[in-house]
């Protein structure tokens, strides 16, 4: 759905983004992560034809950015940082101006009006002024007002920012459902926003992709291996930590056992295994017969931020400290 | 054509949901209202004058109430002018919703043709308010119509040409206050370009004179039709509305 081959903008002072190359198939949620100033609003510009890159091509619905922008400009759906709303305007007026702004019409533009009113949950707000909207709802109408012409593409900027915890929630589980009917793009520097949203991830970090991949696949990718934590108890006074970390250590597939800290009667190991498959059966057998309790077994999964940090070797950068290139 | 009446409606929605078109509509029929009253008395008095006197010269209504009343317009036009085009593209640029529209599937033209066509809709509207003054001049005296509507060709000609370069300065900041005030000093400075051919007749005075939008307006103050002024108008209707096309190109380059 989506082809980018080597793509790069140049400003006269410095690469915003640097050769990126990636595809995106229909259907999938994809994830544009990376910290503020990164070059993901400058890469989802290019895409939606606002700007030109400097060299490189790039393909959406089939057709090139820089040689039927017409065409693209049809297919996409686009809902840059802030949303590009009228403040006097009225919901359900902008939103049909809108839509005869994507080329719709009459009947159909009622109808579409109406859907994406109830889609995206702002019906009840569709005679107010948009400048007198909350931020959820001002979001929400930029993301109907998005989908309007019921686009191939939807390509999303910072979809969730400054909202509150309920507001993304909801917003998140809209772009969910999204999916499907279209193809999604969006972009954010909140990690776990990835882990909940996307099926893959494309991290850029100064203007260069760093990684490409499934979500799954990149929290495997970053230990290589399987995490475990584990709490043990024994029925009588406490476990001897010692006895249980040489026994687990016997396990074939475990590599490493770390104790963590005992609480009332139950203790910690965090266990360091190859993936095979077998490590947690084999270990919650050996517990068990050991005549020990298991309370809890379960895979700690790792977050993007240790991934960010191992693929670009430096940690997120706090959100104030960098300076949007793209503004 | 279908995507400038889209541009269209929604700009001129915008100037009438907001005070904008209303306060500068009352401030030009409050200001047009006391030339039109004080011209007309002064008409009056001189026409009473001229009977004290035994001259049996008629006064002519066009030449001696209509046409300074025309050439008053177009000085006022200037002062609100500014007013019409400084959010045009300024308050697109610093919301955001110029980003709406570049990416929608609508060529560059047609929005700048949307918004420029909307303030020569409002700047019309004012046109009409002055209609109702000189409503009273034909249902009391009997003038001839023709050069007041070629007076009124002149006056949309003349703003057509200032509008497209307030437009175009409206494009080159994000500021609104500061897109207004480039270009009432660029209508202001048209304006006086005048001046100088009143006491110089050098070339570069006459070229400077050529220049200013005033100079050509006489022409139609007058009922006449003058090929060359037309052009003019046209001419820097075309090369503001140009302008702006590639100052909106530049954005996406820039930006």
């Amino acid at each position: 759905m989506i082809t980018v081959t080597d793509i790069t903008k140049r400003y006269a002072r410095h690469t915003a983004v640097d050769h990126v190359s990636f595809e995106v198939q229909k259907g999938q949620i994809v994830g544009f992560l990376g910290p503020n100033g990164a070059g993901k609003t400058t890469t989802m510009r290019m895409l939606t034809c606002f700007m030109p890159p400097t060299s490189g091509s790039a393909m959406v619905a089939g057709f090139d950015v820089l040689e039927q922008p017409f065409e693209v400009k049809k297919r996409i759906g686009y809902l840059p940082e802030t949303p590009p709303l009228y403040p006097e305007m009225r919901t359900a007026e902008y939103l049909t101006f809108v839509g005869r702004l994507k080329g719709l019409s009459g009947q159909e533009l009622d109808k579409r009006v109406h859907y994406v009113l109830d889609r995206c949950a702002v019906a009840d707000v569709k005679d107010k002024l948009l400048g007198k909207l909350s931020k959820g709802y001002r979001q929400r109408v930029g993301l109907a007002q998005a989908i309007i012409h019921n686009p191939d593409v939807l390509i999303l900027d910072e979809p969730t920012s400054g909202l509150d915890p309920k507001q993304i929630n909801e917003t998140r589980d809209l772009i969910k459902s999204l999916a499907g009917d279209h193809t999604i793009i969006l972009s954010t520097h909140i990690l776990p926003e990835v882990e909940q949203t996307c099926q893959s991830v494309l991290i850029i970090n100064k203007g260069k992709l760093v990684a490409k991949d499934s979500v799954a696949n990149l929290q495997n990718r970053a230990r290589g291996a399987e995490s475990l934590l584990v709490e043990i108890g024994a029925r009588s006074g406490d476990v001897d930590t010692a006895t249980v970390q040489s026994r687990l250590e016997k396990i074939s597939g475990v590599t490493r056992v770390v104790f963590k800290e005992t609480q009332q009667k139950w203790s910690t190991f965090e266990i360091e295994s190859h993936a095979d498959g077998f490590v947690r059966g084999d270990l919650a057998r050996a517990i068990v017969e050991s005549g020990w309790d298991l309370n809890e077994l379960r895979p700690t999964a790792v977050s993007l931020e240790e991934i960010f940090l191992q693929l670009t070797g430096e940690p997120l950068p706090p959100e104030e400290a960098v300076v949007t290139g793209a503004d | 054509m279908r995507n400038v009446l889209v541009i269209f409606r929604k700009e001129l929605h915008s100037y009438f949901v907001s005070p904008v078109a209303y306060i500068l509509l009352a401030m030009f029929a409050i200001i047009f209202g006391f030339f039109f009253w004080n011209s007309l008395g002064y008409f009056v008095y001189m026409g009473m004058e001229s009977q004290m006197r035994g001259q049996s010269m008629p006064m002519n209504i066009n030449e001696e109430l209509i046409r300074p009343l025309l050439s008053n317009i177009s000085v006022v036009g200037l002062f609100l002018i500014p007013m019409i085009t400084m959010r045009l593209f300024a308050e697109e640029k610093r919301s955001g919703t110029i980003e709406l529209l570049v990416t929608s599937p609508i060529h560059d033209i047609e929005v700048i043709l949307g918004k420029w066509l909307s303030a020569l809709t409002l700047y019309a509207g004012m046109l009409v308010l002055t209609a109702l003054n000189f409503a009273f001049v034909f249902r009391y005296g009997h003038p001839d119509w023709k050069p007041l509507a070629i007076g009124y060709l002149g006056l949309l000609l003349q703003a057509g040409a200032l509008l497209a370069i307030g437009t175009f300065i409206s494009t080159l900041t994000k500021n609104q206050i500061i897109a207004g005030a480039a270009t009432f000093g660029a209508c202001l400075l048209l304006w006086v370009l005048e001046w100088v051919s009143g006491y110089e007749t050098s070339t570069w005075a006459r070229v400077l004179a050529y220049m200013s939008v005033i100079t050509h307006f006489e022409s139609f103050a007058k009922g006449l039709l003058a090929t060359k002024d037309f052009v003019f108008y046209v001419s820097v209707i075309f090369l503001g509305l140009f302008l702006t096309a590639r100052s909106m190109e530049s954005l996406r380059w820039r930006s």
